[in-house]
C-alpha cells in the first residue's frame, strides 16, 4: 500500500503494524496514551492494543529507561517514548552505562532489543531545555544505534526497522517534521538505513541531519535558480556511521558542507568531517564547511532563535564560500516555510 | 524447618562462596586477577537464603559485590575464575571482570558497578513477567547505599504502583564504601520508610541463613496474598575492606568486632551450629569442604592455564 500521510501518522502506523505483528512489542512513556498522544504519534495504539501494551509512566526517566532495558532482557521489545529528548539526560546512566555496554560485558550472551523515541528541535520558543538533539552524544557510546528520520517514509520504515532490530536504537524526531506529508510505501521495511541522496547535484555535497535536510532542499531550490546544483544527502542513521555515500558524492563534486542539527564542538559534524577529510583528501578542492547550532544555549525569543538555528540561508552562504561565488540576493526569498505553519504552545 | 539434605546443600553453597573468596585473597597478590574485587565474606547467607526460597525459573539482579549471588545461583567456579583471570572461557569472555558477572542461563541477568543501576532493570523484568501473566519470581539485591539513589525510589514507586511481583533485597552492611549510615541517611528506619509505599516489608539478621530463609518465605507469602512487591531488609557485616582483599579495621572508620561478635556475624559458623541440630555430622561437613576445595583448585588451574581472548574479540559482542 502506498498512501500519502503525515510524519506523525507514519509513526503511529509503524508502531501499530509492529504491535500487530509481534505481541512482544509495547509502547510506553510519560503521557503516551493521554489525549494528546505525543503530538499524535501514538494515536490509536491504546484503543487497539489496550493499556497493557500502551501505557503512561511516572516522571521517572532514569528508572523507566532501566525498566525498558530489563523488559528487553526478559524477551520483550519495548518502545520508550519521550516528548523531548532533553529528558533523556535523566536516563543517561542507563543509556551510557547499561544500554550501550551490557551485551559486550556479557560476552555476547545478552540482547537488548529496545527502541527509544524522542522529539527534538524547534517548536514554539522551546528554549535551552527543550531543544537539544543529542545524536552526537548518544552516538559516542559504542553499542547504540542512532537514527534521525526526516521523511514520512523514513519515519515509518526506520521505526519499524528499529523495533525489529535486536540492538538498542534511539530515534530522534524533529518537532516540525511531524506536519510534513509524503508518500509512504507500507510494505517497505529495510534494516535501519544509511545515508540517502535525496537530491542529486554536481556542484557541492551537502550532508544533513534531520531538519537540515528540509533547509538544504530549500537552499537547493534557491541555488538552482542561480545555476548551482547541490547534492543533498540525508544522513538518517548516524551511529553506526557509514559515510561511503557522502564520500562518493564528494568524489563527484569536490566540495562538502555538513549541515548538522546540533552544536559543532565535538559533535557529529566533527566526526563526519574528520572521516571525510581523511577519506576524500585528494578529491576535496576546499576544506569541508560545517554549520550547526550557535555555540550558546538555545534562546527563546524568535529573533535570537532564528540566529541560533542553522538555516537554508546559512547553507546558501556556505555553498557560496565553497564555490567562490558572489553573495546571492536573498531579500525576495521566502524561508522558514514550515515554521509559518507551526503555532504554539508546544 | 530445613531437611538434612537441604541443610547440606545450603552449607555447600556457603562454603563454596567462602572458599572462592578466600582463594581470591590467596592469589590476588600475584596480580593475575586484574579486576577490582568486592568480596562477600560475611554476606553469604543473603543470596544463598533468598535464592533458596525462589523456585526456578527465577530472575535475579545484583551489584558489584556479586560473587556470592553468582555462586549461589550457578555453583560454577570454572567460568567465574576464568573471568577474574580475564580469560576467553570466562562468563563474559574477559569483558565483565568481577563487577559485571552474569549468568543468564541461571537467571542472573545483570550486575553493575554503578550503585542502584540494576534495580530498574529488575523492575523491567518483573514487568515482562506481568506482561506475559507469569508469576516467575524476580529478586534484586542492592546495598543500603543504593537507597540514596533516585533510581531506587523511582523503581520502588513504579513497582508498587503497578503491583509487580518483585522482591527488593537490601543488603545492609551500614557502610557506603567508608561512610556510615548516620552520615548518609535523613531517616531513622529503612523499614518504616518503605512501609509508606504499598509494599510488603520484612527484615532479618542477614548473618543467619535460617532467619533469612524464614523471613523470605514469610514475605513471599505476604506478597502472594497482597499481590504487592516485597522489600526485605537484611543486616550483615562486611568483614573486609570495600574493595580488595584485606581487613581494614586499622583505618579507623569502624571498630573491629571481638571474637564473640565475629562468631555471631559469620554466616558459616552460625549455620554450622544449625546443621548440628539437623543431625549433620562433622564428617559430612568435611566431605563437602574437601569437595569444594577440589572444585576450586581445579577451576583455578583451568583459569590460570586458559587462553586470553584473541585480538579479534575486542570488536566482537558489541552488536547482535
Amino acid at each position: 500500500m502506498n498512501t500519502t500521510m503525515t510524519y506523525r501518522d507514519a509513526l503511529a502506523l509503524a508502531a501499530a503494524k509492529e504491535m500487530d505483528a509481534d505481541p512482544r512489542v509495547f509502547v510506553f512513556g510519560l503521557d503516551v496514551p493521554d489525549h494528546k498522544r505525543i503530538f499524535g504519534s501514538t494515536k490509536g495504539l491504546v484503543e487497539k492494543f489496550g493499556s497493557s501494551r500502551c501505557f503512561g509512566t511516572p516522571l521517572s526517566e532514569d528508572a523507566m529507561t532501566g525498566v525498558a532495558i530489563g523488559a528487553a532482557l526478559s524477551g520483550l521489545r519495548p518502545v520508550h517514548v519521550h516528548i523531548r529528548a532533553d529528558f533523556l539526560l535523566l536516563g543517561m546512566n542507563q543509556i551510557a552505562n547499561v544500554m550501550s555496554s551490557l551485551r559486550y560485558m556479557s560476552g555476547g550472551a545478552l540482547r537488548l532489543p529496545l527502541v527509544i523515541r524522542a522529539v527534538i528541535g524547534r517548536g514554539w520558543g522551546q528554549g535551552a531545555q527543550h531543544s537539544k538533539s543529542l545524536h552526537g552524544l548518544f552516538g559516542h557510546f559504542p553499542g547504540i544505534k542512532v537514527g534521525l528520520p526526516t521523511s514520512p517514509q523514513d519515519a515509518y520504515s526506520m521505526l519499524r526497522a528499529a523495533i525489529r532490530d535486536d540492538n538498542p536504537v534511539i530515534l530522534l524526531e524533529h518537532r516540525w517534521l511531524y506536519d510534513i506529508e509524503g508518500r509512504v510505501e507500507e510494505e517497505y521495511v529495510p534494516p535501519l538505513p544509511g545515508p540517502a541522496v535525496v537530491r542529486a547535484g554536481s556542484d557541492a555535497t551537502v550532508a544533513c541531519t534531520s531538519w537540515m535536510t528540509i533547509e538544504a532542499m530549500k537552499a537547493a531550490e534557491v541555488l538552482e535558480r542561480h545555476s548551482i546544483n547541490i547534492e543533498v544527502i540525508d544522513m538518517r542513521t548516524v551511529a553506526p556511521l557509514d559515510e561511503g555515500i557522502v564520500a562518493s558524492s564528494i568524489a563527484k563534486t569536490g566540495h562538502c558542507l555538513i549541515a548538522d542539527y546540533d552544536w559543532l564542538y565535538a559533535g557529529f559534524s566533527a566526526e563526519l568531517a574528520a572521516r571525510l577529510a581523511h577519506r576524500c583528501f585528494g578529491a576535496l578542492r576546499k576544506p569541508i564547511e560545517r554549520i550547526g547550532f550557535a555555540p550558546v544555549p538555545c534562546p527563546t525569543t524568535r529573533p535570537l532563535e532564528n540566529l541560533f538555528y542553522p538555516s537554508a540561508v546559512q547553507i546558501i552562504r556556505a555553498v557560496e564560500r565553497l564555490l567562490d561565488l558572489d553573495s546571492i540576493d536573498l531579500s525576495q526569498e521566502l524561508f522558514y516555510s514550515y515554521e509559518e505553519r507551526f503555532k504554539g504552545p508546544f | 524447618m530445613l531437611s538434612k539434605g537441604e541443610g547440606l546443600k545450603l552449607y555447600r553453597q556457603l562454603v563454596l562462596i567462602r572458599r572462592a573468596e578466600e582463594a581470591i585473597r590467596t592469589f590476588y597478590h600475584e596480580n593475575d586477577m586484574k579486576t577490582p574485587v568486592h568480596l562477600g565474606i560475611g554476606q553469604e547467607a543473603i543470596p544463598v537464603g533468598v535464592c533458596h526460597c525462589l523456585p526456578n525459573p527465577r530472575t535475579a539482579f545484583g551489584t558489584y559485590r556479586n560473587h556470592a549471588l553468582y555462586l549461589a545461583l550457578t555453583e560454577d567456579t570454572d567460568r567465574f575464575f576464568a573471568e577474574l583471570y580475564g580469560k576467553e572461557g570466562g562468563l563474559g569472555r574477559g569483558k565483565a571482570g568481577s563487577m559485571h558477572l552474569c549468568a543468564p542461563a541461571h537467571g542472573l541477568l545483570a550486575t553493575s558497578a554503578v550503585v542502584a543501576t540494576t534495580i530498574p532493570l529488575a523492575v523491567g523484568a518483573a514487568l515482562a513477567h506481568a506482561y506475559r501473566n507469569e508469576r516467575q519470581p524476580v529478586a534484586v539485591f542492592f546495598g543500603d547505599g543504593a537507597m540514596e539513589e533516585g533510581a531506587f525510589w523511582e523503581s520502588l514507586n513504579f513497582a508498587c504502583q503497578r503491583s509487580l511481583n518483585i522482591l527488593f533485597v537490601c543488603e545492609d552492611n551500614g557502610l557506603a564504601i567508608h561512610a556510615s549510615a548516620s552520615e548518609r541517611r535523613g531517616f531513622s528506619s529503612i523499614s518504616d520508610v518503605i512501609r509508606g509505599f504499598r509494599c510488603c516489608v520484612g527484615s532479618a539478621d542477614g548473618s543467619d541463613l535460617v532467619a533469612v530463609i524464614e523471613a523470605t518465605n514469610r514475605l513471599r507469602a505476604e506478597m502472594a496474598s497482597t499481590s504487592q512487591p516485597g522489600f526485605l531488609h537484611l543486616r550483615y557485616f562486611r568483614f573486609l575492606e570495600h574493595v580488595g582483599i584485606n581487613e581494614d579495621f586499622s583505618a579507623g572508620y569502624r571498630e573491629a568486632p571481638d571474637e564473640e561478635e565475629r562468631n555471631a556475624l559469620d554466616p558459616l559458623l552460625r549455620f554450622s551450629a544449625h546443621l548440628d541440630m539437623l543431625g549433620c555430622t562433622a564428617s559430612e561437613r568435611r566431605i563437602i569442604e574437601t569437595e569444594v576445595d577440589m572444585q576450586i583448585q581445579r577451576s583455578l588451574s583451568l583459569a590460570k592455564e586458559g587462553l586470553f581472548p584473541d585480538a579479534a574479540a575486542l570488536y566482537e559482542d558489541v552488536w547482535v
